[in-house]
């Protein structure tokens, strides 16, 4: 299946109720997928045609809110013109599902792949994952709802994939079964509405209390740190596949440097450590799954014998530098480790294993940069 | 405890109160008084969803609300998209009987959420969308929006706005929903009929209530009523009521086809029109005849 439809797939498994999707590119294939799936039967929910993304993710909060499994897709544009209610839901910490097929950000026009829209929600109160392959997305989807309604957590999930890089690729792809999947994602517990108790959702708060709103939003984030491992490892049960909840370390164990990236380009990354390893360099990869929280603690833990991590990004915080690497060094703080930031695929521009590769073997020869951007 | 004097009764004196008093609406303000009319015919399984306005700071804060039912807060824009979602998922839990209903000013409906207005109309949701309608950004402190009048002064247009009110009821109704309506605090009774054959209409319903504003205004907050008349008598406000398309005046309006008090009447007790030339009267007199030969039109058909 293609991401776009494996994702659809994963959706329509986990029985949501409302749906509200605006077409862009490249999601708009899951879409036509979900509307396919309601109009044959297969998934009895209902598909809000709405005119606009801010409207798709206002609907689907005030569904969520009176009890709906929600879901809701987009991109690049779309996404930031989702932002206000990305906020709303975030605030209000209404479970709430969300692809995102990553795609650049005009102007200039681009429809092709990178970080920046994703990136651009990360304090939005959002658990925030990113698939390697068509086969992660589909998981974390599933995964994502239950995370999502995990009491303990309340909080949306969304999910990044890259775009045309995921969405439209064909890859093999291992589905569950229905009925494992109903019995992964029980029955949904969440609603608002009480006719007989009524509330007042998301009024104003005094300044007193605001704060606090927000220091709980900030446990229940930091709550989602354990949530996510402990979901990971369930569905590793019952799907027979390996999962990795925060973070997954590829040959780490006696590495001197490491990559660190998120992404589809993971997998090219991999590519370059086994390819680099047969020549025999000690080296391995971070692959950053859970972007929101950050996975501060398992970062320090697993790099604690490293000599250097290459961060790849596909976003920028302009003025500042590239956003993993911010965050990595953040986490690393007088670890003595160096970070070294790679900025690369920004706008959809091809990286191969080989590019990986090049950095890696400059790196082990010796040579240090604090930044570098791959745009030749 | 004494009977109920039967005359007091009938003037509804001693009432339940359906939206409770003690909140922060300012003297004056109709604002409580129109919830509080339109919850008792809605009833208590009604969910309210107010976008940003003066009805945010009205609902109180997280220590309590004056609302006995259900209220949904939203950004400015996505007041009629989450209604959107709210009712359809109140219908598919079972709750076929719940009402939804936006309550939104006229920034909200007219200006910033006219998009998913507009959209919510065209996909015909099952949901009544009240504006209220103060005529400016009231809660923000009397900016002008689309729906403040021609020559009035707000604070974004100090010498008087120099363009005319987006004419939103027939705007909504040109959307062929199944029933618009216009409605007004004064004439307390045409606004209740109406929210109450709203409330037995599917699909999508679109009340517009004139809510005069004493300090956006400028007139004493003793004269809301006194201005919200002087609205409908002098043909500023027409009360009409279209369903499935088909136009017809309710209320006092019905005798005003041909003749109605001149508009200074209702301009003069406004400070916000102090500063009109006779020119702007002129003009302002036109546009609401103009307005009524158009009604004339729609009355025939």
């Amino acid at each position: 299946m293609v991401g776009n439809h494996a994702v659809a797939y994963a959706v329509k498994q986990a029985k949501p109720q409302i749906l509200a999707v605006f077409p862009i590119t490249p999601q708009t294939t899951m879409l036509e997928k979900l509307a396919e799936y309601i109009d044959s039967g297969q998934l009895k929910a209902e598909l809000i045609k709405v005119e606009s993304e801010h409207s798709a993710m206002a609907s689907i909060y005030g569904a969520a809110v009176a009890g709906a499994r929600v879901f809701t897709a987009t991109s690049s544009q779309g996404l930031l013109y989702m932002t206000e209610m990305f906020y709303w839901a975030g605030g209000q910490r209404v479970p709430i599902v969300a692809a995102i097929a990553t795609r650049a950000i005009a102007e200039p026009w681009s429809i092709w792949d990178d970080h920046q829209d994703f990136v651009s929600k990360r304090d939005a109160i959002w658990i925030m994952t990113m698939a390697e392959n068509v086969q992660d997305a589909y998981d974390l989807t599933i995964q994502a709802f239950r995370i999502s309604e995990d009491k303990r957590v309340l909080l949306p999930v969304m999910i990044g994939f890259d775009g045309f890089i995921l969405t439209h690729t064909m890859e093999r792809l291992e589905v569950l079964d229905d009925e494992t999947v109903d019995m992964f994602l029980p029955k949904r517990d969440y609603n608002l509405i009480d006719f007989n108790d009524p509330v007042n959702v998301g009024p104003i708060v005094t300044p007193d209390n605001y704060i606090k709103y927000r220091y709980e939003a900030k446990k229940a984030m930091d709550r989602a740190k354990e949530v996510i491992e402990e979901i990971a490892k369930e569905y590793e049960k019952i799907s027979g596949r390996k999962q990795y909840g925060l973070i997954e370390c590829y040959m780490c164990e006696d590495a001197e440097y490491v990559f660190l990236a998120m992404g589809a380009w993971v997998g090219d990354a991999r590519e370059a450590v086994k390819r680099l390893r047969s020549k025999g360099n000690k080296v391995g990869l971070v692959k950053i799954r859970t972007f929101r929280p950050f996975p501060k603690e398992r970062l320090v833990k697993e790099l604690r014998s490293v000599r250097g991590v290459i961060v790849f990004d596909r976003a920028y915080s302009f003025g500042s530098g590239g956003v993993l690497a911010n965050d990595v060094k953040s986490a690393l703080y007088n670890s003595g480790i160096d970070v070294m930031s790679v900025i690369a695929g920004i706008g959809g521009k091809t990286v191969r294993p080989l590019h990986f590769e090049k950095v890696m073997e400059e790196v082990l020869e010796g040579k240090r940069f604090e930044e570098r951007w791959l745009y030749e | 405890m004494s009977e109920i004097p039967e005359y007091i009764k009938n003037k509804r004196v001693i009432r339940e109160q359906h939206f409770y008093r003690g909140n922060a609406a300012c003297p004056g303000c109709p604002i409580p008084k129109e919830l509080d009319l339109l919850l008792e015919v809605m009833g208590k399984k009604t969910v309210l969803v107010v976008p940003a306005s003066c009805t945010t700071v009205i609902m109180g804060d997280e220590r309590g609300s004056p609302s006995p039912v259900p209220v949904v807060h939203s950004p400015f824009a996505g007041a009629a998209a989450i209604a959107s979602g709210l009712w359809r998922q109140l219908r598919m839990r079972g709750d076929t009987d719940a009402q939804v209903v936006v309550w939104a000013g006229d920034g909200a409906t007219g200006d910033i959420g006219f998009s998913a207005l507009s959209g919510a109309a065209e996909r015909n949701e099952n949901i009544l969308y009240v504006c209220y309608d103060n005529e400016a950004f009231m809660n923000t402190g009397i900016q002008r929006s689309a729906l403040t009048p021609y020559g009035a002064w707000t604070t974004t247009t100090p010498a008087g706005k120099r363009e005319f009110k987006k004419p939103l009821p027939f705007i909504m109704m040109e959307h062929k929903i199944p029933y618009v309506a216009t409605a007004s605090i004064a004439y307390s009774f045409d606004y209740q009929e109406k929210v109450k054959k709203a409330k037995g209409i599917q699909g999508f319903r679109y009340i517009h209530l004139l809510s005069p504003c004493p300090p956006g205004w400028r007139f004493d907050s003793k004269y809301t009523i006194e201005v919200a008349k002087l609205a409908v008598e002098t043909g500023v406000w027409p009360l009409f009521e279209v369903i499935n398309g088909e136009f017809r005046l309710t209320s006092v309006s019905k005798t005003l086809l041909e003749k109605r008090k001149p508009v200074i009447e209702y301009l003069k007790l406004q400070g916000r029109f102090a500063k009109l030339s006779e020119e702007d009267i002129k003009i302002i007199q036109e546009a609401v005849d103009e307005m009524w030969e158009y009604i004339k039109q729609l009355v025939k058909k």
